[in-house]
């Protein structure tokens, strides 16, 4: 897989009166590990709802391997390959953890509405299921219904979900919000597991997950990316020191090392 | 020509008087999120409350009294059962109300009976409000109250009853006064941050429950001044509400579900619908003949073209509803899209 | 391998003893219920149970909120009721018994029509579009007499001879047997539904319809698709309706008729799949004996639904479900004699309730018949404070007594449910 998996060129977004997103250009190339870093209100969520297909940019193009997904519904762009978490676990809260693998990876094995087979009679659906709540170290919580997971359990969940159906683009929105020292470690772990050799974005608020994780880092400020580089390149841009608290940055170089 | 003019008059009273109804259910969905499927049960409770006391101490005074009964009701339902099942989500709540529908019909069924009630509009309203006269000399004139019956021998007379421009007046006062209340007011401003952030605002220290309580209580206060002027205007009797009923719903998905703004619109739309199209008596086999195009009795699809527009106007709000649908989900004016 | 925590599927309990046992009910219900009554009775349960499944399949499977589900199981009846004259006249070659099938192929149609539009929207305005398409359809029955029928809608006439193997449709107890027959099969399929990929994203439709976006599926086409099946067995059911009364009204298609499916459906229980079926036979037994026991019906179901949603609204099938689980755990018994109190503190509140609610409805309905009536047996003069005096002091009475019961209860129940909480646990941890 090469070249570049995914791009925004010039991607604004209104809200009313408000421009949210104001003229986003980023490249990422297949393969790569982008986090998306920024303070609070930059709009990187906004974003992620943009390429996600939730909204429709007010202008500019977004492209995902090299064809244009902008403006198109959640579902076709899903179908082309990319797929992202959310922020709150968004999981499938009457069905039980294996139910909602399973529903995860039908549509990516071609069972499309089908309502002439059953779904006990699926193997590979079942084996795929299977595969995964092993990666996600679930196995024991197999028949727990979602909404009764403990909250590490629901957000790993909410990742099995994301790669489920082999999407290559995986949009990651916070995904160790909310989670312990420890929980967080682990957790990054199982992400660099599920998602290897495919194209990563991340938005992330923990610097130490982010220099850990991430190949290069966009820096989004008020709606525009206005650094994206290689870690240590970000860390030295004064621009980004001035606009995020270089507090922060030195911190998070403090753990680092 | 006079004919017409009273028609479209008509049609926008009738649409003022669901704007009434329409302006507390959008306040309540809008606030809330729940759907109040009893709301046309309010307004027929307000009909009859008026009627009630009415023939204790007169239609003025219970035109300011049966609002404020039903309202207090509606306070009180919101507080003992709708707040209980508010944790259940929006279906649990839109089903408590469909549950109190049925109540509230029987309830007045079995206190006022099954037959319609002598609900009459008091003296002053009980006359025109003005008459138009058509004549071939003068052309079009309006007279206040009675046209005396010399001219009306020569002219063709259409009165407008002062029932209806009484509604209507009532009606347009109280969307200035809505108007004025959620723009220009304290209460109006904590209403509105409850509407889109309810933590929030119960955050800041304003009990948001009893924000909720008060506004339904007022949404159903206002179905209830609807139904004292609807009731005394047309007739108060059980079926009341089932006929404003689903067209409620039509005029909030037109308009728009979330959108005061909507909800006049709609309701002035679907109220033209339903009025004015009556007076056409003629169907599309007319219409096609008109073109020289005869339509044979035994087609397939005569049953359908013979029914004349005056026919078929009781669906007209419905077609508009599936054609809104089809175009513009999101309806007229919507602002929430769920 | 770690034991599964309890959950409630019917496969559990045996698949083929579930079923078994429901076809032996099936067939055996009319001969131990032999009256003609009964039979009459045993014909519309059958009905209104694949109607209520067919909108369960909405409701409880899908989330959404239908309040025109008579629609579909109306038209296609009036479709049902058109072929069967057909087949009497001999215009159309098809047998009695096949007929359901024509009122299931109408309401697949109609659902198909109808859905493409109303399953564009979700939640709310979902509800009030199927409101409107209802109001659209009863008015359009209004007016269209040359299809259904006026004011004394279509009759039909289901005997067309000859009669195979001795089946002629003329008695009710064959007519029975048919339904009988369409309700098993109905439910099965409508059962396996449930097991299929397409009646499992309606679940996750339900649950997260946005997410469901984000695993590939198109939300609305799942909506749209399962609409229709809800239609084509609603159709199905209207067609045995046809068949069984030999005659179809407006009201088929109306608001009443839609209310009521709601309502019973969600009495019974919508979370369960089981749940309809018992909402099915309640409507029967509440529209056609309790509406002759009293007149104040409408008032007691309406209060019947209100405390449901407020305080079970899991429906009948749920309270089954809990105590089923209750039992599992040998929870049960100790709850028993709680259980007994309530019971009868609420019948002596409910005696004295129900006693002034009917003496309401006597003055207001029965003025010709003079003040006095009987209730259960007693007669009650309905002007006189003897009356009213006493049923209040029954009401007030049992509603202490019934909520002195009520927190003993809660306690106790409170702390069974804790020890089944915490055995669960300890089984996943084992």
């Amino acid at each position: 897989m090469t070249g570049v998996a995914l791009e925004l060129r010039d991607v604004r977004k209104r809200f009313g009166q408000t421009e949210i997103i104001r003229g986003a250009s980023l490249q990422v190339n297949a393969g790569e590990r982008v986090a998306i870093i920024g303070p609070n209100g930059a709009g990187k969520s906004t974003l992620f709802n943009l390429v996600s297909g939730r909204f429709a940019p007010s202008s500019g193009e977004i492209l995902l391997n090299g064809a244009r997904i902008d403006g198109q519904a959640p579902h076709r762009i899903n179908r082309q390959g990319l797929a992202r978490s959310f922020q709150v676990s968004n999981l499938f809260t009457h069905l039980s953890v294996f139910e909602n693998l399973r529903c995860a990876v039908l549509w990516s094995l071609g069972y499309r509405y089908a309502f002439w087979r059953f779904l006990a009679s699926l193997r590979d659906a079942n084996e795929r299921a299977e595969e995964l709540m092993a990666m996600l170290h679930l196995e024991r919580r197999r028949d727990v219904l979602a909404m009764n997971l403990t909250y590490a359990e629901q957000r790993a969940l909410e990742i099995g979900l994301t790669i489920a159906g082999g999407a290559d683009v995986v949009l990651l929105d916070e995904p160790t919000a909310g989670m312990s020292k420890s929980e967080t470690r682990r957790f990054v772990q199982l992400i660099r597991d599920v998602t290897a050799g495919k194209t990563l974005l991340t938005v992330e608020h923990d610097m130490g997950v982010v220099f850990g994780l991430a190949d290069r880092i966009a820096v989004l400020v008020y709606g525009e990316v206005i650094a994206f580089d290689a870690p240590e390149a970000v860390r030295a841009n004064p621009r980004v020191q001035e606009a995020y608290l270089g507090s922060v940055l030195a911190h998070a170089h403090g753990e680092d090392a | 020509m006079d004919q017409t003019v009273i028609n479209i008059l008509n049609g926008l009273s009738s649409g003022l008087l669901l704007f009434m109804l329409s302006s507390g259910l959008t306040l309540i969905f809008s606030m809330m999120g729940v759907l109040n499927f009893a709301h046309a049960g309010f307004y027929m409770l307000g009909a009859y409350v008026g009627y009630a006391t009415s023939r204790i101490v007169g239609f003025w005074p219970a035109l300011a009294v049966a609002p404020l009964v039903v309202g207090v009701l509606g306070a009180v339902f919101e507080r003992a059962c709708l707040r209980r099942v508010h944790r259940f989500g929006n279906v649990a709540e839109l089903l408590v109300t469909f549950g109190l529908s049925y109540l509230i019909l029987e309830a007045v069924q079995v206190v006022w009976g099954r037959a319609p009630v002598a609900f009459d509009p008091p003296a002053l309203l009980a006359q025109p409000a003005f008459t138009l006269v058509q004549s071939a000399g003068t052309g079009l004139s309006l007279v206040f109250g009675h046209a005396d019956a010399a001219t009306c021998a020569h002219a063709a007379c259409t009165t407008f009853p002062a029932t209806r421009a009484f509604m209507m007046g009532i009606a347009l006062l109280m969307l200035l006064a809505l108007w004025l209340l959620l723009r220009h007011t304290r209460v109006g401003l904590v209403i509105q941050a409850a509407l889109t952030h309810p933590e929030m605002a119960e955050a800041l220290g304003h009990n948001v429950p009893r924000v909720f309580m008060l506004v339904f209580g007022a949404g159903c206060a206002l179905a209830g001044l609807a139904g004292v002027i609807g009731g005394a205007t047309f007739i108060t009797e059980p079926a009341m509400a089932a006929s404003v009923g689903s067209i409620l719903f039509v005029v909030v998905v037109v308009g728009g579900t979330g959108s005061l703004v909507g909800a006049f619109v709609g309701s002035l739309l679907i109220g033209l619908l339903q009025t004015v199209p009556l007076t056409v008596d003629k169907s599309l086999v007319d219409a096609a003949s008109a073109l020289g195009w005869q339509v044979s009795p035994d087609g397939v699809a005569y049953p359908l073209m013979k029914l004349t527009l005056a026919q078929v106007a009781p669906i007209l709000p419905y077609l508009l509803l599936v054609l809104v649908l089809i175009v513009r989900p999101r309806g007229l004016f919507g602002t929430r899209d769920d | 391998m770690t034991e599964a925590p309890f959950h409630f599927r019917p496969i559990n309990l045996g698949r083929w003893l579930t079923w078994g046992g429901y076809a032996f009910a099936l067939i055996v219900a009319p001969l131990v219920f032999s009256s003609s009554l009964s039979q009459t009775l045993l014909s519309q349960m059958g009905i209104a149970i694949i109607a209520c499944l067919a909108y369960n399949i909405l409701l409880g499977q899908g989330g959404m909120l239908s309040f025109g589900h008579a629609v579909y199981s109306g038209l296609g009846g009036f479709l049902a009721i058109h072929a069967l004259n057909k087949v009497g006249d001999g215009s159309l070659h098809l047998p009695v018994s096949l007929v359901p099938l024509v009122g299931g192929l109408a309401g697949l149609f109609f659902a198909a029509l109808f859905g493409f539009v109303t399953t564009r929207k979700s939640g709310t305005t979902f509800a009030m579009i199927t409101l409107g398409i209802g109001e659209l359809v009863y008015s359009m029955s209004l007016m269209l007499p040359e299809f259904f029928g006026g004011e004394a809608g279509v009759t039909s006439n289901r005997v067309v001879p000859p009669a195979t193997l001795g089946v002629s449709f003329g008695p009710q107890i064959q007519v029975y047997y048919l339904i009988a027959l369409y309700c098993f099969i109905c439910t099965g399929l409508m059962f396996a539904f449930t097991r299929t990929p397409l009646g499992r994203m309606l679940n996750a439709v339900r649950d997260n319809p946005e997410r469901v976006a984000f695993i590939g599926y198109d939300t609305q086409r799942v909506r749209w698709f399962a609409f229709m099946i809800s239609g084509l067995f609603a159709g199905i059911a209207g067609g045995l309706a046809a068949i069984n009364f030999e005659l179809a009204t407006a009201e088929v298609v109306g608001a009443q008729r839609s209310g009521a499916y709601l309502l019973f459906t969600f009495l019974g229980g919508s979370a369960a799949f089981f749940g309809p079926i018992i909402g099915g036979v309640l409507m029967v037994l509440a529209t056609v004996v309790l509406s002759e026991l009293t007149k104040a019906w409408l008032l007691y179901l309406g209060l019947a639904f209100m405390l449901m949603v407020m305080y079970a609204p899991a429906g009948v099938a749920g309270l089954i479900l809990v105590n089923l689980r209750l039992a599992a755990f040998g929870k049960l018994k100790p709850l028993l004699p709680g259980y007994l109190a309530l019971l009868a503190a609420g019948a002596i509140a409910f005696t004295g309730a129900s006693a002034m609610v009917e003496m309401l409805y006597h003055l207001q309905l029965n003025q010709a018949l003079g003040p006095v009536m009987t209730f259960g047996g007693v007669s009650l003069d309905a002007k006189g404070a003897p009356a009213w005096a006493g049923a209040a002091l029954l009401f007030v009475a049992g509603a202490a007594a019934f909520e002195i019961a009520r927190r003993r209860f809660r306690v106790r129940w409170d702390a069974a449910q804790h020890d089944i909480e915490r055995e669960l646990k300890r089984r996943e941890a084992a």
